[in-house]
Order: structure tokens, then C-alpha cells, then sequence
């Protein structure tokens, strides 16, 4: 119980909803008139949920004092990896049907989707460095470095989202104010007197 | 002439009976799930019901025509719950749900400007204006996706013989109403109220220019530009004004509502044009509404027989 406390136990199933909805649509038709735009377009924005929330977790920790939180953060970035995958291999297989050339035409021409890409690449290693092995291995101070690529790649998932809307831009308006006020927080924390006060709040 | 009467025309003829089922089962399914969902929707909303509770008059009396594509209609329910009408808000799903306020009765379309006969038209006698004719055309959206759809109605060149253009008439600006009231996507300025789009005079006379005002046998649904709209299926959908209550010839280019959006990504013609690409995407292939892989799409959505003459000298490259 020590190695998944409650916590993790009760948040887990939660961060399968998303795909457990997607499951149950589609096995209800009710996707839409467009499933894979549905699919694309709902695993894209539980990326963006997901890693907002992530990001959520460190001032919600030292506002509420709540050290336990931190056990959760690791889980949902690797949520937000996950639905990063499934969001791609949606991309890949059923819209571009791994037309490759069209995919690398789309990935060098297209600018949202080019930093869509990028961003996902960036989610790679952060994956990859997430067990504890690899925290060790790399040592407390450069695991952090890595890990801090986390707020670029949510810049880029923003980003990604504002340039893919036609015009209605309320939505990625709505996300990027979340991240502003997510970054704002770090930026705050990082003078040092605003820094003290804020933990201290 | 031979006017065919109601009766010679069995229903069977104009849609066929899985569809009017399919049909049946999706407006009990719908309007109960409405009703559902109208328990936590705000009261105007719960007041203006739902577009797809009401039940559709069916046109009679409708031809054949030669200019149908054989391809496969998209069904009912997809070409009647997949929409853009910014009118009624920017999600695919959102005129079907919001369109319900609009109310098409009365209606007058205002037909103006350069023309010997300026006339504002009852909705009632445009229905009447020359024999309706279905047309199965493909519709290509600019944003990637397509549907075929059996529409109903008349040659927007019949309307356009009777106002008799003057010298001056190069062009004709069709306008969408505006009346934030039944229109509530018009509270958002999402784009420049009134919608307007455009056609030049050859290309509203052109054959394959319609004047819909129905689809798969009855009177269009509000989310599809009920009561009257235009279709011109070489161009990409937005060229297609809904629910139009002024057409209007002008001897300047008229600048449409998403030209002013974004005169980098929308250019007057709007030709359906796979080796044109939308700035921030391919136009090369498209998703065909009800299959799963992409299909390429074809120069002028595959009218390029009937329409390529209209633009022979012009570098549909700059002219996008």
C-alpha cells in the first residue's frame, strides 16, 4: 500500500475516464459525424488537461501545504504522455494512415503542426526519465533540468492549439490563460522575496 | 412543358426507405436526448427548442437532374448534425441544437442593384419560381472534410434572367440575415456581421449554381440555411451562403465575411483546388463524412469539366 497509496489509487481510474468515454461513444455511435476528428481533437485537449494539471501540482502543494500531492505528479505527467501517444498514433494511423510523405510534408510545412511534433518529442525523454532509476542515475539537479522542459511543451500544446482553430479562439484563449497563470506562479516564485512570500501563503 | 404532378413521384424515388427510417429512429433518439440535455440548458435555449423537433415539410413535385452525381448520398443524420453556421455557433454540433430560433416564415429575399427589375421575393414564390430539381453534389469543406448531398432546388440563373442585369452587373453579393435574436452566434464576433459572399455574374449564371431550398425531399432544416441558400459545389462550402435575405448585383468585387477574417487564408473564388493549400493546411485529400480513410481531393471538387473554362487564363495560385 505504501509503494500506490489511496491517493493514487483513487485518482488512477479517474484519468481513464477520458478514454473510457471515447470507448463507450464509440461503441454507442456517438462520435459524430467525423469519429476520427472527434478522437483527434479529444485525446489533444486531455494532453493539454493533463498537463496543466501536472502543472498544477507544486503550487497547489506549497500553497496548501500538502506534501502529499507531490506523490500524484509523476502519474499525471505520464497521463498527459499517454494521451500525448494516443493523440499522435490518432494522427498517424487513422487520419495520415502513415502516409509518411504526407506526414513529413505536414510536420516541416504546417507551423501547428510542426510544434505539436515538437512537443511531443519532448514528452519522450521526459517518459522515459520518469522512473526512479533514472532519477538516481541522473541525479537530483539535471533530473530537474530535464524535467523543467515540461513548461516549453505545454507552451507548444497551446501554441499547437491556437494555430489549428479557424477562428473561434476562445478555447486555446481560455488554456493559455491557465498556463500564464501556471508559469506566472514559477516566474513569481523565482525572485527571491516573492519567492519567500509565496511559500509562505 | 411538362410539369410532373406530386403524385407521379413516389417517395420511394426520393429517399429511400433504410434512410427514412434511419431518419425516423434518429429524430426519437435526438429529441429525446435534447430533452435530456434541455434540463441543464439555460432558459432561452429550453425555449428556442430544438431544430431537429420539428417536423420537415416535404417538397413535391421535384425532378431529376442530370447534373447528380451517382456517388452515394451522405446520410440524413450526419449532413443534418455536422455543420458550420457560425450564425449558431462554431461547433459541428451546435446548429443543429441552436438553429431551432431561427424562424423562416415569413421571409423575403430582397433581390437589388444593378438589374432592370429589382423585386423583394415571398419565400413561398421563390419556392414556386421554376420546377424544383434535386441535386446530388459533392460538398467539399475548406476545412478538410466532404459530404454528398442530395439538395432541392432551382438554377440561380432562372432568378437571375428575371431581375435582367444591367451592363454594370459584374458581380452578386448574396447577404445572410442578421438578427442576433434568432442568430445567437451573431453575439460573437467571430466574424463581421452580416454574413456576405459572392459570386462574378458568369458564375452565379453558371448551370451548376443553385438556389437550395431543400435536401433529401424536404424543406431545408434550419442548421442547413433554411429557408433559401445558395450551393456551388466547385467552390470550398463557406461560398455557399445560408439562410440569405439579399442578393444584390454590384459592378466592384464584393469582400466577403472571410476574406475580411483572413485575407491571407480565404481569397474571393475559393475554388475547391488540391494543389492549393490553406496556409496552415493541405488541401490535397479530404475526409469523405461516413468512410474513415482520406480520399484525394479533385481540382474544382471534380467539376472542373463543367466549370475549369470560367477561369482559363487566371493563376488560381494568386487567385485563391
Amino acid at each position: 500500500m505504501a509503494r500506490f497509496p489511496l491517493l493514487k489509487a483513487l485518482i488512477f481510474p479517474v484519468c481513464l475516464i477520458p478514454l473510457a468515454r471515447l470507448g463507450w461513444y464509440g461503441y454507442t455511435d456517438q462520435l459524430g459525424a467525423n469519429p476520427i476528428e472527434f478522437v483527434t481533437r479529444s485525446t489533444g485537449t486531455w494532453t493539454l488537461i493533463f498537463l496543466l494539471v501536472t502543472l498544477c501540482v507544486t503550487p497547489l502543494r506549497k500553497i496548501s501545504g500538502w506534501q502529499a500531492l507531490i506523490k500524484l505528479r509523476r502519474m499525471l505527467g505520464l497521463f498527459a504522455f499517454f494521451y500525448a501517444s494516443l493523440h499522435f498514433a490518432t494522427y498517424i494511423w487513422l487520419d495520415q494512415f502513415f502516409d509518411l510523405q504526407s506526414i513529413y510534408k505536414d510536420v516541416f510545412k504546417r507551423p501547428f503542426i510542426t510544434i505539436g511534433f515538437i512537443g511531443f518529442m519532448m514528452l519522450i525523454p521526459l517518459a522515459l526519465t520518469s522512473t526512479n532509476a533514472m532519477i538516481k542515475r541522473l541525479g537530483g539537479k539535471r533530473w530537474r533540468r530535464l524535467h523543467q522542459l515540461v513548461y516549453f511543451i505545454a507552451i507548444c500544446a497551446v501554441v499547437h492549439y491556437w494555430w489549428l482553430v479557424k477562428k473561434d479562439i476562445t478555447q486555446p484563449a481560455i488554456y493559455a490563460g491557465a498556463l500564464a497563470v501556471l508559469l506566472g506562479y514559477r516566474l513569481m516564485a523565482m525572485l527571491p522575496k516573492s519567492g519567500a512570500l509565496l511559500s509562505k501563503i | 412543358m411538362l410539369i410532373k404532378k406530386p403524385g407521379d413521384i413516389k417517395p420511394s424515388e426520393i429517399t429511400d426507405q433504410q434512410v427514412y427510417l434511419e431518419r425516423r429512429r434518429f429524430m426519437g433518439v435526438a429529441s429525446r436526448s435534447l430533452a435530456a440535455l434541455a434540463a441543464g440548458m439555460t432558459a432561452p435555449a429550453l425555449l428556442a427548442g430544438s431544430a431537429d423537433a420539428e417536423a420537415a415539410a416535404k417538397l413535391s413535385g421535384i425532378r431529376k437532374s442530370a447534373l447528380s452525381t451517382g456517388e452515394k448520398p451522405t446520410s440524413y443524420k450526419d449532413v443534418t448534425s455536422y455543420n458550420n453556421f457560425y450564425e449558431f455557433g462554431t461547433d459541428k454540433f451546435s446548429p443543429a441544437q441552436q438553429a431551432g430560433s431561427l424562424i423562416t416564415r415569413p421571409w423575403t429575399v430582397s433581390v437589388e442593384g444593378e438589374i432592370k427589375r429589382p423585386k423583394v421575393y415571398d419565400i413561398d414564390e421563390l419556392f414556386k419560381l421554376s420546377p424544383l430539381e434535386e441535386r446530388i453534389y459533392r460538398l467539399r469543406c475548406v476545412e478538410g472534410w466532404s459530404m454528398v448531398i442530395p439538395w432541392v432546388g432551382f438554377p440561380l440563373n432562372e432568378l437571375i434572367k428575371r431581375a435582367e442585369p444591367t451592363g454594370n452587373a459584374k458581380y452578386v453579393e448574396f447577404t445572410t440575415l442578421h438578427d442576433p435574436r434568432q442568430m445567437p452566434g451573431q453575439r460573437s464576433g467571430v466574424l463581421d456581421w452580416p454574413y456576405v459572399e459572392a459570386l462574378r455574374l458568369d458564375e452565379a449564371m453558371h448551370p451548376l449554381t443553385l438556389m437550395a431550398v431543400g435536401l433529401y425531399g424536404e424543406e431545408l432544416p434550419k442548421q442547413n440555411g433554411a429557408p433559401i441558400r445558395l450551393v456551388v459545389p466547385w467552390k470550398y462550402g463557406f461560398k455557399s451562403a445560408k439562410s440569405i435575405v439579399r442578393i444584390r448585383f454590384v459592378s466592384n468585387p464584393p469582400t466577403s465575411a472571410w476574406m475580411k477574417a483572413g485575407p491571407g487564408e480565404y481569397g474571393f473564388f475559393a475554388n475547391v483546388n488540391p494543389t492549393v493549400d490553406h496556409p496552415r493546411w493541405s488541401q490535397a485529400k479530404e475526409r469523405r463524412i461516413g468512410e474513415i480513410f482520406k480520399r484525394d481531393t479533385l481540382m474544382f471538387n471534380g467539376y472542373g469539366d463543367q466549370v475549369a473554362q470560367l477561369y482559363s487564363g487566371i493563376d488560381l495560385k494568386k487567385y485563391f
